[in-house]
């Protein structure tokens, strides 16, 4: 400091700057408060898709969150996050849209793996907020459950494209390949890069049997070995052997966004 | 600033020179990586289908190269420089520095090797994968301990205010570092983190804004408090303010994250309070503008002469609007406009650009002057010709984003007479071309601004590498 300028604001501040541990004290404490407050309770209260690993039975909960029909009446979890122990299906397989959020199928996990090499997040959301044109345009806004098994959150935050929550369906496959190959000739104003060269590369079928492992031993949502069973990831090859990566990518994408039946005047943030 | 010293004391400089050259060249590659992004939004035939040139995996490279080589030599060098000088020592460990120097440097070059091939971990600027976030933990410890253990070994009896920044911005990048990264991997090339959805989203934008709020801003922070004194020979106009600034930036900026995340499946709350606490910001942020523009009082007339200084004078009027611009786009209202759009892209900019790139220059030009013992850079003209061109350059990008951004928000949720959306999104991709192309034109500008620094900066590296030559040959002969 300059000589004019010698007094200290207050005498903790005055120690403070005279010792190196102190000042290192307090800062690593300082910093520590905002992330605390924000990010621990998201592991503990309703609404942040924080879901019981065993999803046992129809009280599975998921940090108590209660989605209420218009009538005030709570809307059963396992209507909102598939549960196989519940639900009339099963398996994977026999999973039908509307049945609840469920975790990837072995193609769609190799396609999403794709998706995150590309960097697609950087140019397409996927998540929809509660506004009127989002809605016309993409369809319901999303909400916390449908991303819970997605370990590295895909939600993005650039639309140079546009977002794909909900892109499952909306076109089809045939339509996806000739897109991704090359954008151009569907969408003349497009921007994204031609992909055709997905056609050409096979599925990492070792990495994504792998993912599948990986995803059953996470801390936080992990998938739970009810619907991976040591018997579906061995099955997971199989499905597999000769796919390309385009046909993973479209597969990710036709899967996206349907898993949750939504009903019409029904909050399903609160 | 310094402690008067019967005896001079002799620094590390060297390793400080190593980090400076350093920066200058990184900042002229990462700014072409981004200048060739941009240029591939405005005209996609430019990725050549090329894999490893596709825009998804090039704009990590350019976020890593621009953030964590370029800003990161930069915080190094002058970390290292001003933590000597205001301690009046030298380095803890001459030789740890020599280790994060080189170290720091194959990080980078392992970036640019792996991030074009894909191997990615998919969060936004924390895309490098695991091997290379432990090999980045252990080399900003190795910074962070070199930098602690030089304050604690100084020789005055204050910590100078710059330590304080620097010191606060290693303490958080290493919780943002390491919690933000926590991943079970599945090869050596591949992994997920620990954290799915709602939570993940939390914890990589609190990662994400406060490698903002810490790195780019709190780190660059400590640069300006003791380049800009000493550019301008005043001293800093308010103490009380500095600490002031101080703590309210180290306490409330960790809080901002949840902005990021309005209307999105994060619980309310939690962006309600992040863009609170956002606009509380604007006066913490200003403050620091504010004392940092007062120090010049009484030395106004020295910008018409020194370039320098006008380097560190702009950046300081470009922190200034991006603090503002910033909680203003955090109002849930603004941020429904202005999210997922160019407007977010130009808001980082005018922080990198103008602020960022800004102050490190002017530390950069001054730290060379003294680090090579000479009385002026090799043309002060260059230095100007920088200035302007980093000045308008920014400009230009910031606006283009500025149009573009607002414009494409507007678009999207036009309603016509009938009550149907106006525009199909292709429409608003169409309507980008010509602000992509300008976006480009400012990106370009400001690149070619690097380049003249670097040209400026070798060419008075090796005159006065060759004066000291002769120097030595004379004094021998």
């Amino acid at each position: 400091m300059s000589d004019h300028d010698k007094m200290y604001s207050t005498k903790f501040q005055d120690k403070i700057e005279r010792s190196t541990v102190l000042m290192f004290v307090v800062t690593a404490i300082a910093v520590a408060v905002g992330g605390i407050v924000e990010i621990v309770p998201l592991f503990y209260l309703p609404n942040t898709a924080m879901c019981s690993s065993a999803l046992a039975g129809a009280d599975a909960t998921c940090n108590k969150t209660e989605h209420k029909d218009t009538s005030g009446n709570v809307i059963s979890m396992d209507k909102i996050v598939w549960n196989p122990e519940t639900s009339a299906r099963k398996t994977l397989e026999e999973w039908l849209p509307g049945d609840g959020v469920r975790p990837y199928k072995p193609l769609e996990l190799a396609g999403r793996n794709v998706y995150i090499r590309e960097g697609c997040y950087l140019c397409h959301s996927q998540m929809i907020r509660p506004f009127r044109d989002e809605k016309d345009r993409y369809g319901h806004y999303n909400i916390a459950e449908e991303s819970m098994y997605d370990h590295t959150y895909q939600w993005g935050s650039k639309r140079t494209g546009p977002d794909l929550a909900r892109v499952g369906g909306k076109y089809s496959d045939e339509w996806h390949v000739r897109h991704l190959s090359y954008p151009r000739e569907v969408v003349p104003e497009s921007v994204m890069p031609n992909y055709f060269w997905l056609s050409d590369s096979a599925v990492d079928v070792a990495e994504t049997v792998q993912t599948m492992k990986v995803l059953t031993i996470m801390p936080f949502n992990p998938i739970p070995k009810t619907i991976y069973t040591d018997a579906y990831i061995d099955g997971a090859a199989a499905q597999l052997e000769g796919k390309t990566e385009m046909e993973a990518l479209i597969a990710y994408l036709q899967g996206m966004g349907n898993h949750i039946k939504f009903e019409e005047g029904v909050n399903y943030r609160d | 600033m310094e402690a008067t010293q019967a005896t001079p004391v002799k620094y590390d400089m060297e390793v400080v020179r190593w980090f400076t050259i350093a920066a200058a060249i990184y900042a002229v590659v990462g700014t072409l990586v981004g200048v060739y992004i941009a240029l591939e939004l405005a005209f996609p035939f430019l990725n050549f289908d090329i894999p490893y040139i596709t825009f998804g995996r090039l704009r990590p490279l350019h976020t890593n190269a621009v953030i964590f080589a370029f800003g990161g030599c930069v915080l190094m060098a002058t970390g290292f420089y001003m933590v000597q000088r205001t301690g009046a020592t030298k380095l803890w460990s001459n030789g740890l520095a020599w280790f994060t120097f080189w170290a720091w440097n194959l990080i980078i070059v392992s970036a640019v090797v792996t991030l074009p091939l894909g191997f990615t971990s998919g969060k936004e600027y924390a895309e490098l994968e695991w091997p290379i976030d432990i090999a980045i933990a252990v080399v900003w410890l190795s910074f962070g301990l070199n930098h602690l253990m030089t304050v604690a070994i100084r020789k005055t009896t204050h910590i100078y205010v710059s330590n304080w920044f620097t010191m606060g911005m290693i303490v958080m990048i290493t919780y943002l570092h390491v919690v933000n990264s926590m991943a079970i991997p599945v090869s050596l090339t591949n992994s997920f983190s620990i954290y799915s959805g709602v939570q993940d989203a939390m914890i990589q934008w609190w990662w994400g804004h406060n490698a903002v709020g810490f790195y780019l801003t709190g780190g660059f922070l400590g640069i300006m408090y003791y380049f800009v004194p000493k550019q301008s020979g005043r001293p800093v106009f308010s103490y009380r303010l500095s600490v002031l600034h101080f703590w309210a930036l180290t306490f409330g900026y960790v809080w901002l994250g949840a902005h990021h995340l309005q209307y999105t499946a994060l619980p309310d709350w939690t962006g309600s309070l992040g863009a609170a606490v956002s606009l509380a910001m604007i006066i913490p942020s200003w403050g620091g503008a504010m004392n940092g523009m007062m120090t010049l009082s009484g030395a106004w007339d020295k910008l018409r002469t020194d370039y320098i200084l006008r380097f560190l004078v702009v950046a300081l009027a470009f922190y200034a609007m991006s603090t503002f611009e910033g909680p203003v786009m955090s109002i849930k209202s603004v941020n429904a406009l202005s999210h997922y759009t160019d407007w977010t892209v130009g808001h980082v900019h005018s922080g990198a650009l103008g602020w960022m790139a800004m102050v490190a220059y002017g530390a950069m030009y001054h730290m060379i002057k003294k680090l090579w013992g000479v009385e002026k850079m090799y043309s002060e003209g260059l230095v100007n010709v920088h200035f302007w061109l980093a000045t308008i350059g920014t400009v230009v990008y910031i606006v283009a984003m500025w149009v573009s951004g607002i414009m494409q928000g507007l678009m999207w949720r036009d309603y016509d007479e009938y009550g149907t959306l106006t525009y199909t999104f292709v429409e608003s991709v169409s309507a980008m071309h010509p602000y992509y192309a300008m976006r480009a034109v400012g990106g370009l500008i400001f690149h070619i601004g690097t380049l003249i620094a670097l040209y400026n900066i070798v060419m008075t590296v090796s005159r006065a590498g060759a004066t000291r030559a002769a120097g030595s040959v004379t004094a021998k002969a």
